[in-house]
């Protein structure tokens, strides 16, 4: 083989290599992402599903407890993941797909919580729970307590 | 089985809405939470989420706007029994035991884990 025949082999590898990959990378960062928190964020919804089902056939819950319990269980399974440092993996992965849900919610309050417990109980976990809760909390209270206020004048 | 069905594509929709969201107009998860449950009591008191409570179930609750929409209801079927007070009492009452359980978990995680360094 020749040297020019050599680079022209080389030459079409590369472009053979660059065409592959051009294949094989998803279309944007933002198909990627929400195929993600699609699957995923679709999957927690259902297992709170069969969690208030189970509630609802096993513990004979209300249809409005069976939900509550659906809830604090997501609750305890997203402190447990988060403590043993796989929620954080699944989170990368995931994207909105974790936050969105009450498992968000929950990981934005035992994360910080664990983070700063060097700061002290106190201090440190006591007061980083409510890093990210706080806010949430705020802002979901105090729009319920207007709409209360309104209702009562309005009554619509 | 279709209910099932229904909850996987309502619930990854509000997933994809916020994840849309963080990328294309770089708000943080922290404030995609606290948009979520705003929206959730916003759009529970116009009435409009309640519908879409009963079509998808969990679909609509476990995501943050069904926290929200808990609020709002608990707020308003509050006033409806002791009057004003209720727009104060009813909210967290209603959502209580998400906060409890969260706040108790969080708390219990952090007694009994080390934090793991970030690895990333």
């Amino acid at each position: 083989m020749t040297e020019k025949n050599l680079k022209y082999e080389a030459k079409q590898a590369l472009e053979r290599y660059a065409n592959l990959v051009a294949r094989l990378t998803p279309k944007s960062k933002w198909g990627q992402g929400c195929l993600r928190a699609f699957w995923v964020g679709g999957c927690i919804c259902v297992l709170g599903q069969a969690l208030a089902d189970a509630g609802t056939a096993w513990l004979h819950l209300t249809a409005s407890s069976a939900s509550g319990f659906a809830s604090v269980t997501l609750v305890f399974l997203t402190a447990l993941l988060t403590g043993i440092g796989v929620f954080d993996r699944i989170a990368r992965y995931a994207g909105a797909g974790t936050v969105v849900p009450i498992t968000g919610f929950a990981n934005a309050m035992t994360s910080p919580a664990m983070e700063f417990k060097p700061e002290g109980w106190v201090l440190g976990t006591g007061a980083r729970l409510f890093t990210i809760a706080g806010p949430v909390l705020v802002y979901g209270i105090s729009a319920s307590v207007v709409v209360g206020i309104l209702y009562y004048f309005i009554r619509w | 089985m279709l209910l099932y069905l229904k909850v996987f594509i309502v619930g990854g929709l509000l997933c994809v809405l916020g994840e849309t969201l963080i990328l294309k107009t770089k708000l943080t998860p922290a404030r995609i939470l606290v948009l979520y449950v705003t929206a959730g009591v916003i759009l529970s008191a116009l009435g409009l989420y309640a519908p879409l409570v009963r079509f998808a179930a969990a679909g609509a609750t476990v995501p943050l706007t069904g926290f929200g929409h808990l609020l709002a209801q608990g707020a308003i079927s509050a006033v409806q029994e002791t009057g004003l007070l209720g727009a104060f009492t009813g909210g967290v009452t209603a959502a209580a035991g998400g906060i409890a359980a969260a706040v108790f978990f969080g708390f219990l995680a952090a007694v009994c884990f080390k934090p793991k360094p970030k690895d990333y």
